[in-house]
Formats: C-alpha cells, sequence, structure tokens
C-alpha cells in the first residue's frame, strides 16, 4: 500500500528541488566568481611570506648572524623605506641584542637590515643578497663585501640604488659610531657602479669624524639626507681626507 | 682617365706623401680630441659661489676649435646641450612589464627634448645615435670637449610614483684644488656642483608644475655618470618602468621636454663663462 503511494509524489517533490538545487549552484559559481580572486591574493601573500622566511632561514644557515646572548639589548634603528611610493628613508627602531664590538655589531645591523623589515615592499636591499664579510679599516672606513645578487638584484635605478646605499650608510651611522665610512664591495671586487647609476668607487660617509660634535643629533633629519661621497683617491691631489684603501 | 705610365710613377711620391701627411694629421687630431679626458685639468683656486666666480672648464679645451671666443660666452649662456639618453647595447637598464626597456626609451625621450631645445635655439649633441653603449667617461667626455655646455642625463625608473619626475645632481665632492691647480679628471664635477644644483632646482620645478607628486627641488646622489663631467650636469629619472602601459611613458615625453627646455632657458643668464684669463693658472 506505501509503495503505489510513494510512487506519484516523488515527481512533484523533485521539481522543488532541482530548483533549489540550481539556484544554489548558481549563488555558488556567483560567490567563487566574487571570491576567487581574493583568495588568490591571499594565497600569494601567504606563499610571499612562506618564501620570505624561507630566505630568511636559508640565510641563517648560509651567514649565521653572530648573536650572543649575553650582548646588551638595545634599540636599534633601522633605515627602510617610509612608505612604498614616497621613496625616503625611516627609521624603524628594533630591539636586538648587539655586541660592542664595531665589526660584529656592523654584521648584526646590516644583517637585519637585509632581512628586510616586516612589510616587504619596504625593504631597500634585495631578499637574496648576503653580506659575506664586513672589516674595519683602522681609519674608520668600514669595508662590507656583498653577493653578486645585492647587484643583480636589485631594481636598477638612481632612485633605487641610491635608497640602497642610504639605507646601509644611515644605519651604521645610527649604531656604530666606530665606522666613519663604507665602502662597498661586490664579491671582493671592487665595481663601478651598484646596478647602472650609483657610484661605488669612492667611500660613502657614514660618521663625520671632525671631532666637534657627535653626529648622533641628526636621527630625524638623516632621512632625507643622501651620503656624501668621498670620490676615489687620485695620484695628483694628495688630498689628506681622501680615505686610501689597502689594495684597489 | 687614364694615365701614361712615367705621368703615375712620377705621381708616386706626391701621392705617397700625401697619404702618409693624412695619417699624421689624423694621429695628431685624434690625440688631441683626447687629451682633456685623459689629463689632468687646471681649475680656479677657490670655491667661491656660482655667478661670481664661475670654474673654468679645462685646459683641455682650446683643443676644442668650435669653442666660442670668450666675449661671446661672457655675456652668458649655454652653447651647447649634451644630452644622455643613458645605457644602451647590452645594458637595457631598468626592465618592467611588458618588456619595457630603460635604454630603449631615453632614446624616445631624448629625440623629444632634443626638439624642444632646438626649438628655443640651443644647439644639441646626443651621446649616442643608435643602440650602442659608451662608457661612462665617453659620455662625459663630449660635454667636457665644450665650453658652455651643459649636461643632461635621461633615466627611467624601476621604482616611484607613476607619472612623476625627479632630477639628481652629484651630492658634494670633497675640495678638489691642489697646490698646482688641477682637477683630477675623475671628480671633474666637483667645481660645477653649484651650477648644477642650479640647473637641477629649475628644471625640477618646471617638472614639479606639470607631473603632479614630483619634488620641488632637485636630490643629490652619488651619480657615477655625473662624477666625470665637467660642465653643469643633471639626471633626470621618470617614474617608472613598472606601468600598465608603455603608453603612459610616451605621453610623459612631451612635458618633460618642454620642462627641461624651459629649464635650461631659465638657467641660461646663471651660467657666466669668464674670458681666457682664468684659463691658465
Ligand atoms: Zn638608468
Amino acid at each position: 500500500m506505501t509503495e503505489p503511494r510513494m510512487e506519484p509524489a516523488k515527481h512533484p517533490l523533485n521539481r522543488p528541488l532541482r530548483f533549489w538545487l540550481i539556484t544554489l549552484l548558481v549563488f555558488a559559481v556567483l560567490g567563487a566568481a566574487i571570491f576567487a580572486p581574493i583568495l588568490g591574493k591571499r594565497m600569494k601573500r601567504a606563499a610571499r611570506l612562506q618564501q620570505q622566511s624561507e630566505e630568511q632561514a636559508r640565510r641563517e644557515l648560509t651567514q649565521p648572524i653572530p648573536v650572543n646572548p649575553s650582548d646588551p639589548r638595545v634599540k636599534a634603528k633601522l633605515f627602510w623605506l617610509s612608505d612604498a611610493d614616497n621613496s625616503v628613508l625611516a627609521p624603524v627602531v628594533v630591539e636586538l641584542p648587539l655586541s660592542n664590538d664595531p665589526v660584529l655589531r656592523s654584521k648584526q645591523v646590516l644583517n637585519t637590515l637585509l632581512a628586510g623589515p616586516v612589510d616587504a615592499e619596504l625593504r631597500t636591499l634585495p631578499p637574496d643578497a648576503v653580506l659575506l664579510a664586513f672589516y674595519l679599516l683602522p681609519d674608520g672606513t668600514g669595508v662590507a663585501d656583498f653577493s653578486a645578487a645585492l647587484a643583480t638584484s636589485i631594481p636598477s635605478g638612481i632612485a633605487s640604488e641610491q635608497l640602497a646605499v642610504d639605507s646601509m650608510a644611515r644605519t651604521l651611522e645610527a649604531n656604530v659610531p666606530q665606522v666613519k665610512r663604507l665602502k662597498i664591495l661586490i664579491h671582493g671586487q671592487e665595481v663601478e657602479t651598484l646596478a647602472g647609476h650609483v657610484d661605488l668607487t669612492g667611500t660613502f660617509v657614514v660618521n663625520a669624524d671632525t671631532g666637534q660634535t657627535p653626529a648622533n643629533s641628526a636621527a630625524a633629519g638623516a632621512a632625507s639626507k643622501t651620503s656624501a661621497f668621498i670620490a676615489p683617491p687620485s695620484p695628483l691631489t694628495p688630498d689628506h681626507r681622501v680615505v686610501k684603501l689597502a689594495q684597489r | 682617365m687614364l694615365l701614361p705610365v712615367g705621368n703615375l710613377s712620377s705621381l708616386r711620391l706626391p701621392f705617397i706623401s700625401g697619404i702618409a701627411s693624412l695619417f699624421l694629421t689624423g694621429a695628431v687630431t685624434a690625440l688631441a680630441l683626447k687629451s682633456p679626458s685623459q689629463t689632468q685639468q687646471p681649475a680656479v683656486a677657490s670655491r667661491a659661489p656660482f655667478a661670481s666666480s664661475i670654474p673654468v672648464g679645462q685646459g683641455g679645451t682650446s683643443v676644442t676649435l668650435g669653442s666660442p671666443p670668450a666675449a661671446e660666452a661672457a655675456q652668458g649662456g649655454v652653447n651647447m646641450v649634451v644630452l644622455d639618453p643613458a645605457h644602451g647595447g647590452t645594458d637595457l637598464g631598468a626592465r618592467g612589464t611588458g618588456g619595457i626597456q630603460e635604454s630603449e626609451i631615453t632614446m624616445e625621450f631624448a629625440a623629444e627634448v632634443r626638439r624642444a631645445l632646438e626649438q628655443q635655439g640651443f644647439q644639441v649633441v646626443l651621446t649616442r645615435q643608435g643602440n650602442d653603449n659608451p662608457s661612462f667617461d665617453d659620455r662625459s667626455a663630449i660635454a667636457n670637449a665644450q665650453r658652455g655646455a651643459v649636461f643632461i642625463t635621461l633615466h627611467i625608473a624601476s621604482t616611484g610614483l607613476p607619472g612623476t619626475v625627479r632630477v639628481y645632481v652629484n651630492s658634494d665632492l670633497p675640495p678638489v684644488t691642489s697646490p698646482n691647480g688641477f682637477i683630477p679628471w675623475d671628480r671633474a664635477q666637483a667645481p660645477y656642483l653649484g651650477l648644477s644644483r642650479k640647473l637641477g632646482d629649475l628644471v625640477q620645478g618646471m617638472l614639479m608644475q606639470r607631473f603632479k607628486g614630483s619634488p620641488d627641488t632637485a636630490q643629490t646622489g652619488t651619480i657615477r655618470q655625473l662624477r666625470t663631467t665637467a660642465a653643469p650636469a643633471i639626471a633626470v629619472e621618470v617614474s617608472s618602468v613598472v606601468v600598465n602601459d608603455r603608453s603612459d611613458l610616451d605621453h610623459m615625453a612631451p612635458g618633460v621636454a618642454d620642462a627641461i627646455a624651459r629649464g635650461v632657458v631659465a638657467f641660461k643668464p646663471f651660467y657666466v663663462i669668464p674670458g681666457t684669463g682664468g684659463a691658465s693658472p
């Protein structure tokens, strides 16, 4: 008895079901169309973050930042971009254990600068660049030797290259008073330009060593200023203020 | 057309000596033209503010026969604009979306700037004609061999707010004079920094009026190309190769060209070239 009753009931029940199913499907397609790009963006961001952390991990493996737990934790000032379009540097205060040894301290702050700020858009140096070595000459010239990626991965241009150099000079100025000048090498070699524009044949002024005033006063002013430049020494002009590197 | 044999042999000696003398003059001219780029150049002894005492170019400029007489130059002015479409050859410069290459676009901009400058009556020389890549020194040398030249290097950035333009001058170089009054070639820009800044500010001011978001004064940078240039010298960098469409950049070219031409016109009265008196130490 129940069976024949069920049979005819099946069709009228099926019709609204199909209607709802189709409506649901339409909504699902619409929803997917709306949310897919958002989802895509999220996934890209997640991938980028993961890539960043992988890079960071790799850097930590290849280039151990010498951290000594007994080093005093210091409020270090690092110079990254203030915003992606503005092309101006702004100091960011980061609490770091920093060595009192100027060479170790320089390595620590430069490696932190390379690691980049939280927002990757505001970084000044390419993420794959590695600081290979840092020396401090007796006259106060810091020599920073970077992997080739510093030159090959940086966006070519006057603005981008100048900001890269300035961010290093300002960060050293703010944290390592012993470094008076900065010389940048690429894989142990002196190069003519960073990526076609900014001159790397000379040294960049980090801390003016006039002896009158310590150069710490310029925290805010430092953000917009460009590193002064010392051209390579010339044989015909004995200029005592020009740094002579050991071997060129 | 055919000459008798005897005639020919009698012509041989003068012919050979003629060829030889041609070679000799060619070699001498080449040496003479090259010398300003490789010798040390005399400078004025003091770094006085610009316009009251202008750094004298180079001893080497005396080689350049095209230099105007001192009297004419002293009335002021810019005799020539050396335009440098940066990069070229294997050096593509900044590379952006959709195959945009800085080396290519700087050529287009240079053509437009040249037109605008020539309309204002300036003589314009380009540092490269095609897709080659002269060295920094070779590009500088074109301006250094002229008296009364200004030098403008054109770039397209890979960063910055699209649609803005920045002008750069070299940041301070250390004092350059030595007891014998020579400027080293590798710091040729040093005595011109004051003039370069004036030119840079004038051009940047014109650009700011057209391209909103651009700075109102010139920036400083340690630009390799400018360091060896013994003339008022600026770099103009347009943002950027990262545009949606190449036409976005193309549309900027006439405005950039016009602003540069107006800036150079405004600079003209500030560029007073002293007479020959100051040239020799
Ligand atoms: Zn360029």
